[in-house]
């Protein structure tokens, strides 16, 4: 086993979107609109233009080390904004890093999407030709290969008809055909298996699984850690652009799981940047045990969550606080509003600070998240939303450790008043 | 012994190697060198020139965008390539109405219908050119930023598959030259270099304009006009005689002036070639093309991001 790819020191950064000022006058509008054209142009120009390094600077990747061996399978996880495409965009050389470097043993190919360069207008054939050539095929190669892609992607009957008349799984389908017969050394592949149908998957894993199995190198970036746990025996952990962990596929995976949850358990932000509008803006969000308990949450258990809002209004108002629970699969677990509770509070102009106490018995294990949260005026006027502010876990109890193993059995597990009685004889 | 000093320290190499693989870096040891890489990827700095060698490789991609660029543009409309001819055939009908007989310009002493239209293919080649030239990233941003292959290819496919108007273009003339029964003299000769000098400023400026396209969107705006302006510094609707002697050499900076005037030269034998103004629009085509490049590939880097 020898390395074929060597990252070194590698980052990246980005220039983002810088906020846009606001008017407030008709005059000041004006003059905003005659100015625009200077600051437009400053703007775009400091799109790929460094100085210091401000506010709009964003390291997308920072100091990454890592080798990968011939012939592995390599899982790249990370939560979103972690870094993990830019990652596979500098290895796959669609962009460049902004320091350190990569040495590469091979042909890559890299499926950052299936059907690149479709065209519309054209045919299923001709598509083949422009997708193949552009991911690096010659054209003899694809002579060659022709029958055996239209074969693997099932649509022959459809493969002289424009694209255009195409459903859009058929078009993944050809798509993913054309890139299933590249043959190179190194081959780079980003959450492409989250489209198509169920049958399609399957088709797409195991034709990856017989890449890697002809001793092929892989990089696979996925969110499924099924497929991660499935096909690569080793994965690296991303977080903010650092590489936090790189070792066995299991371990790499409860690393992830861990620290995903750890992160999401509390957002807050100071005062200066915390979003919002010109009524309201959110601060923090956390989920707490109880006094007396720790992490981790555990089914039977209570728990508790606090938000705060900074309220900006002049006027004396009442609020209230809502929020939508909701599980691993999106499904609505229950709605909590503090205007159940009947109290009536005003406010005005200050910090709004919120808790509920989930009472224990109610909660099954699993991972939830607080998928909406709403500030309320007067019983029906939504000032402010956040979406998905916080996710957290609640694992089982040891109490069930010799009860059921399996899949979990509904999404709620309450504590429910029995009677048993027994009458003997008749 | 040897042997055994080089076993020795192999070991320790593989031992400081952090399990991990996360912290720390050993760079690759002797064994195998610098060389074994096929591709370093590192940050480049400064002025390069196009890898012309991949480019070669990438041959069939730049075969199979021109034929999409063709066939994507003629598809699903009832007179399809007619086009080519009807657009040029009216622009010059109505030139010759307006310019010709209208306004009295001067042809040359040729029928204006034939001098506009000779002026007309190579001037429809170049600013259909730009146009498409200068929208070929932002259209294809899509693909930029998802598969790498030498950018270059999207604006010299599109300059390419605009060949197609410009030979079929020519063809219709050849039909004017029957039709009018102008027999072409030597000059003819020239021509392979004309649409040489054509196809290297139409190239150069696409590029530039391409790559300033992807991060200033205003390209795309000004270039369509700025084409229909620039047509006037061209002698299309006008013959380059109009133009005084002191002004001359500076007119002559713009490629197509000599482009233009060598076509009616070489196929209408209107005037001796004019070689000041060729020589020095090639001249003028050349640089601007090799800036292209330049251009070009110093802007490749930042596309992806910008897009």
């Amino acid at each position: 086993m020898s390395s074929i790819i060597q990252v070194h020191n590698l980052s990246k950064r980005y220039r983002i979107g810088l906020k846009e000022q606001r008017h407030d006058t008709f005059a000041q509008q004006l003059l905003a609109m005659v100015k625009a054209p200077l600051q437009n142009f400053r703007q775009l120009r400091s799109m790929s233009k460094f100085g210091e390094d401000d506010d709009s600077v964003f390291w997308a990747l920072k100091d990454l080390n890592f080798e990968v061996q011939q012939g592995e399978v390599l899982g790249i996880i990370g939560h979103n904004g972690a870094g993990k495409s830019t990652l596979l965009k500098i290895l796959s050389k669609i962009t460049e890093p902004t320091a350190g470097e990569v040495r590469i043993k091979g042909r890559i190919a890299a499926l950052l999407e299936v059907g690149t360069g479709f065209h519309q207008d054209l045919t299923g054939r001709e598509n083949i030709y422009m997708n193949g050539t552009i991911l690096g095929m010659s054209k003899k190669e694809i002579d060659r290969k022709l029958d055996e892609i239209i074969d693997f992607s099932g649509v022959e009957k459809y493969v002289d008809t424009p694209v255009k008349f195409y459903s859009s799984g058929m078009k993944v389908r050809l798509g993913f055909a054309v890139a299933a017969h590249l043959e190179p050394e190194i081959l780079i592949i980003d959450e492409v298996l989250a489209v198509g149908d169920a049958e399609f998957q399957k088709k797409c894993l195991g034709k990856m699984e017989s890449v890697a199995g002809e001793g092929r190198t892989v990089l696979f970036v996925s969110h499924n850690m099924m497929a991660v746990r499935n096909l690569c025996q080793k994965a690296l952990v991303l977080k903010h652009g650092s590489l936090k962990y790189h070792g066995e596929t299991e371990d790499a995976i409860d690393f992830y799981l861990k620290e995903y949850s750890e992160t999401r358990r509390r957002l807050q932000y100071a005062p200066e940047d915390a979003p919002g509008n010109q009524e309201a803006k959110f601060l923090r969000a956390e989920v707490l045990p109880l006094t007396g308990k720790d992490w981790p949450l555990r089914e039977g258990e209570g728990f508790r969550l606090e938000f705060e809002f900074l309220y900006l209004g002049k006027d004396r108002t009442n609020l209230d606080v809502t929020f939508h629970l909701v599980d691993e699969y999106s499904n609505l677990v229950f709605v909590g509003s503090s205007a159940r509770n009947n109290s009536q509070e005003y406010f005005n102009n200050g910090q709004v600070k919120a808790t509920c106490e989930i009472p224990p018995d109610i909660m099954n294990h699993g991972t939830y998240s607080v998928s909406r949260l709403l500030l309320v005026r007067n019983r029906g006027v939504i000032v402010l939303s956040v979406s998905d502010p916080i996710s957290f876990e609640i694992v089982t109890s040891p109490a069930d450790a010799f009860g059921w193993m399996g899949k979990k059995e509904g999404v709620v597990k309450p504590k429910l008043n029995w009677q048993l009685s027994y009458d003997p004889g008749h | 012994m040897n042997h055994n000093e080089l076993q020795i320290k192999n070991d320790e190499s593989t031992k400081s190697t952090p399990p991990s693989g996360a912290k720390g870096f050993t760079p690759p040891s002797g064994v195998g060198g610098l060389d074994a890489w096929d591709q370093i990827l590192k940050p480049s700095r400064g002025w390069q020139a196009v890898d012309w060698r991949e480019l070669y490789r990438y041959r069939d991609l730049l075969y199979f965008l021109v034929v999409r660029g063709i066939k994507a543009k003629y598809a699903q409309s009832v007179l399809g390539v007619s086009w080519a001819v009807i657009q040029p055939l009216f622009t010059t009908l109505v030139f010759t109405v307006v310019f010709g007989n209208l306004a009295g310009i001067s042809s040359d002493g040729v029928p204006y219908v034939i001098f506009s239209f000779t002026a007309m293919v190579p001037w429809n080649y170049f600013s259909g050119t730009l146009t498409e030239a200068s929208n070929s990233l932002v259209v294809n941003a899509n693909m930029i930023t998802k598969v790498y292959f030498p950018r270059i290819v999207l604006p010299l496919a599109a300059a390419f598959s605009k060949l197609l108007d410009f030979v079929i273009g020519l063809a219709v003339l050849l039909g004017f030259m029957i039709w009018y029964r102008f027999l072409p003299g030597w000059e003819i000769l020239v021509l392979p270099v004309l649409i040489l000098i054509l196809l290297l400023c139409s190239l150069g400026l696409g590029m530039i304009l391409s790559a300033m396209a992807v991060q200033y969107r205003d390209v795309k705006h000004a270039s369509t006009f700025m084409v229909q302006l620039l047509m006037y510094a061209a002698p299309v609707v006008y013959p380059a005689s109009k133009v005084p002697d002191a002004y001359l050499f500076w007119y002559s900076l713009n490629p197509m002036v000599g482009v233009i005037e060598g076509f009616r030269s070489a196929l209408l034998s209107t005037n001796p070639m004019p070689w000041n103004l060729v020589i020095v629009g090639g001249g003028v085509s050349v640089v601007v093309f090799v800036l292209g490049t330049y251009y070009f590939r110093r802007m490749e880097k930042v596309f992806a991001d910008v897009a």
